[in-house]
């Protein structure tokens, strides 16, 4: 059985709601926060599988700049989660509502 | 074209400029010289354009001064310019004359007062605006001289604001002439909309000119702007019913009572009827409105006049009864008859006044006439030239006054107004009473001040009692330039203004009903325009108009021998014989007396019938409903409730639960998809 778009894409979709579905069921942040790159990660994939598809090098393009972007974010998110987990000993999402006031 | 025109108007306004730039630091000599000057000046310029006039062809006799355009939108067009004719030229010498007369007297009656400096800018500015109402080229000028003089008239009246009083008075003055105002508004505006169509473009919409050439357009709005124009003229020359400001406005210092409200100001409605008479002759109803109230005016004012005590409060009430009369004479069309009174009442006027000032000034600024008395030997020079002022107002040949009245008369007469010509007569005679009471009063009989105000009686300086000589002189002569025709004089004063109001002696002509088809009918104003002239001639026969000469013989001596009737009872009652005066009060004490002592309660009525429930209608209706219940509650407060209310809706969204967020996004992104795929 040759492997096709469609597999990439069921593979993409699983990836996706696996990520979705941890962003909204955790509370850990760090655990959302990969759930995110996972979600990331099933976008590069449709690009890629695409791109192959459809014989454009653009969608490769993208999915070297969403690794850029990807990379640079979580140097970012986990320096911050480092410092909350500094302030306050606990990375549980709910408690995080200080902007709010 | 001539630039002069243009400086008569400006010089004042310069002066006025500088005297109140300067008001802290100039000294009081300059600031007096430079505002005497300015008016002088300007009265130099007026005088040097009139007698370019007078060498003009009759008929053609204009100058013209445009300095600008000064609203060019769309079709309508209205240039900055002054415009001197026959008619203008009367009044800017009048205006100037008697004005830097009553500057020079100003020089010695205020030189005590603090704000010596700050009345002059006053006055200057006065002048500036009253030259810009007689001399403007439009309608548009004209108003805006107008509403100049009616600031200054607010200024002047308030000028000793530290007194409640003074400043009411101002306010009243300012608040009767709105109501005016809004009448002449109004009356521009039927004017502009009806003519704006029919012009060719550039032309001036409110030039004066324009509107003549294109009178026989606004006859179809005739009687609506000119009855609404005149409400405008019975607010500045004080008629029924808005007169009541000007009794008031003798709050003010005496020079302004006598520039302002007497000799000019005042006589700026009766200016502007007569240069619109081209409109006003076209309605044969708003004729009649002017002639009724200008008589009813004219009897009305002098009865309150025969009991007021405060001296000027009398020369006041005579100001509006003479108002009255030259109002009388336009509304029957005798337009120059109406300007001749003008003139002559603002030398009379005007000399009354000042003397009145002197003799204030002399009593340490007393006013009630019932603490004076026996001034006679003490101010000679006033008493002598107030008595020529008081037989001119009483209309006695042949001072000024006897000219004007008569011709007044005679004309309301003539055009078939028997019962306004017998209020006329009626009031001539009150004249003459009530003037005799205030100089018997004044000058008669024992002083009744204290010993302190009896110490100090002294006759004023030269700077006034001047003036004073030399209206009185105008007083005597004035009217000998209108001397009529049945006592073998030729009138030049109606000949020299004969062409300026031409179109309407030419309706008089066509009959009472002053055809208006004819008003662009060159054909009909020939043939009428002698029938006016010797009216009986044209009726065919000598015999006809030797009836008329003997009628006005009749008339004037009937007049003249009225007048004296009132002068002598006038001595007689309040001199000689004053029991009669006090036995009269004492009889008519409760009831006639009464009323016209507190002037038929005219004043309490507006309060009663406007101004009370003009405050109720501001506090109850206005202020508690419209502003506080529906400006603040409903829109102000309302807004910010609406918006409150939706922000707490939207505030429940904002409660920094992260994944409530991203629940919300999940399930938004969701149901995009959702319906991506539904739609598609």
């Amino acid at each position: 059985m040759a492997v096709g778009l469609t597999h990439y894409l069921v593979l993409a979709g699983a990836l996706f709601l696996t990520g979705t579905a941890g962003v909204l069921l955790r509370r850990n942040t760090l655990i959302m926060f990969m759930s995110i790159e996972i979600m990331l990660s099933a976008v590069n994939i449709v690009f890629a599988a695409y791109s192959r598809a459809l014989g454009d090098l653009s969608g490769h393009v993208f999915v070297l700049m969403n690794f850029a972007v990807a990379a640079a974010e979580a140097a970012i998110g986990l320096a911050i989660l480092v410092e909350i987990y500094r302030l306050r000993r606990s990375v549980d999402v709910d408690g995080l509502k200080t902007l709010m006031e | 074209m001539d630039t002069a025109l243009r400086w008569i108007v400006l010089i004042p306004l310069l002066g006025a400029a500088v005297n109140g730039l300067t008001l802290r630091v100039m000294p009081r000599r300059l600031a007096g010289l430079i505002a005497c000057g300015a008016v002088g000046a300007s009265f130099a310029l007026s005088l040097k354009v009139f007698l370019g006039l007078l060498d003009m062809e009759p008929g053609h006799r204009v100058v013209e001064d445009i300095l600008a355009g000064w609203l060019t939108v769309g079709p309508l067009h209205v240039d900055i310019g002054f415009v001197m004719d026959e008619l203008s030229a009367v009044m800017a010498l009048v205006v100037t004359g008697v004005g830097f007369l009553i500057h020079v007297y100003s020089l010695g009656y205020m030189s005590h007062d603090a704000g010596f400096n700050r009345f002059f800018t006053y006055l200057n500015l006065f002048i500036f605006s009253m030259m810009t109402l007689v001399l403007g080229e439009n309608l548009l000028m004209l108003f805006v001289g107008w509403e100049g003089v009616g600031l200054c008239s607010y200024l002047l009246i308030s000028f000793w604001f530290s007194e409640e009083a003074n400043a009411a008075a101002g306010k009243k003055a300012f608040v009767v002439n709105r109501v005016g105002d809004f009448g002449f508004l109004l009356g521009l505006f039927v004017l502009g909309t009806t003519l704006l169509p029919e012009l060719h473009h550039g032309e001036g919409l409110f030039s004066f000119r324009v509107l003549a050439e294109h009178a026989h357009l606004l006859a179809p709005v005739a009687t609506l702007a000119g009855i609404l124009l005149f409400i405008g003229a019975t607010g500045k020359s004080a008629q029924i019913p808005l007169y009541v400001w000007l009794p008031d406005a003798m709050a003010g210092p005496t020079p302004v009572s006598a520039l302002i409200h007497a000799a000019t100001m005042v006589t700026a409605g009766v200016y502007m009827i007569a240069r619109m008479s081209f409109l006003f002759v076209q309605s044969p109803t708003a004729m009649t409105v002017i002639a009724v109230t200008g008589a009813v005016t004219a009897l009305f004012a002098a009865t309150i006049a025969l009991t007021q005590n405060d001296i000027k409060k009398v020369l006041a009430y005579s100001t509006v009864s003479q108002l009255g009369y030259m109002m009388l004479a336009c509304g029957v069309g005798a337009f120059a008859a109406g300007i001749f009174h003008v003139m002559t009442h603002a030398f009379f006027k005007a000399l009354l006044f000042l003397g009145s000032g002197s003799v204030i000034h002399a009593m340490s600024n007393e006013q009630d006439m019932r603490l004076m008395g026996g001034l006679r030997r003490k101010l000679p020079v006033t008493w002598w030239t107030f008595l020529i002022g008081t037989v001119a107002l009483a209309g006695v040949f042949p001072f000024a006054g006897f000219f004007s009245k008569d011709e007044i008369l005679w004309k309301a007469w003539s055009s078939g107004n028997q019962g306004l010509w017998a209020l006329g007569f009626l009031g001539a005679g009150l004249t003459a009473f009530y003037m005799m009471r205030l100089v018997s009063l004044t000058f008669f009989g024992e002083n009744r001040a204290s010993e302190e105000v009896k110490h100090h009686i002294h006759e004023s300086p030269v700077s006034m009692t001047l003036p004073l000589v030399v209206l009185a002189v105008l007083s005597l002569a004035g009217g000998w330039i209108g001397i009529p025709h049945f006592m073998g004089g030729h009138n030049q004063f109606e000949a020299w203004l004969e062409p300026v109001f031409h179109h309407e002696t030419a309706h008089e002509g066509a009959g009472a009903h002053l055809a208006v088809a004819d008003a662009h009918d060159a054909h009909g104003a020939e043939h009428a325009a002698p029938a006016t002239t010797h009216a009986a001639d044209a009726h065919g026969g000598h015999d006809d108009h030797a009836a008329e000469v003997r009628m006005e013989w009749t008339l004037a001596s009937a007049s003249l021998a009225w007048a004296l009737l009132g002068l002598f009872l006038g001595w007689f009652v309040y001199s000689k014989r004053t029991a009669i005066a006090e036995s009269a009060r004492r009889f008519a004490g409760g009831g006639p007396h009464k009323v016209l002592l507190n002037k038929y309660y005219v004043d309490e009525l507006y309060e009663g019938a406007l101004i009370k429930p003009g405050y109720a209608l501001s506090d109850k209706v206005l202020f508690r409903v419209v502003d506080a219940g529906v400006i603040d509650g409903l829109l102000v407060n309302g807004s910010a409730i609406l918006v409150s209310i939706v922000s707490a809706l939207v505030r429940l969204f904002q409660n920094g639960m992260l994944r409530f967020y991203a629940w919300t996004f999940a399930a938004g992104a969701a149901a995009f998809i959702i319906y991506l795929t539904l739609a598609g």
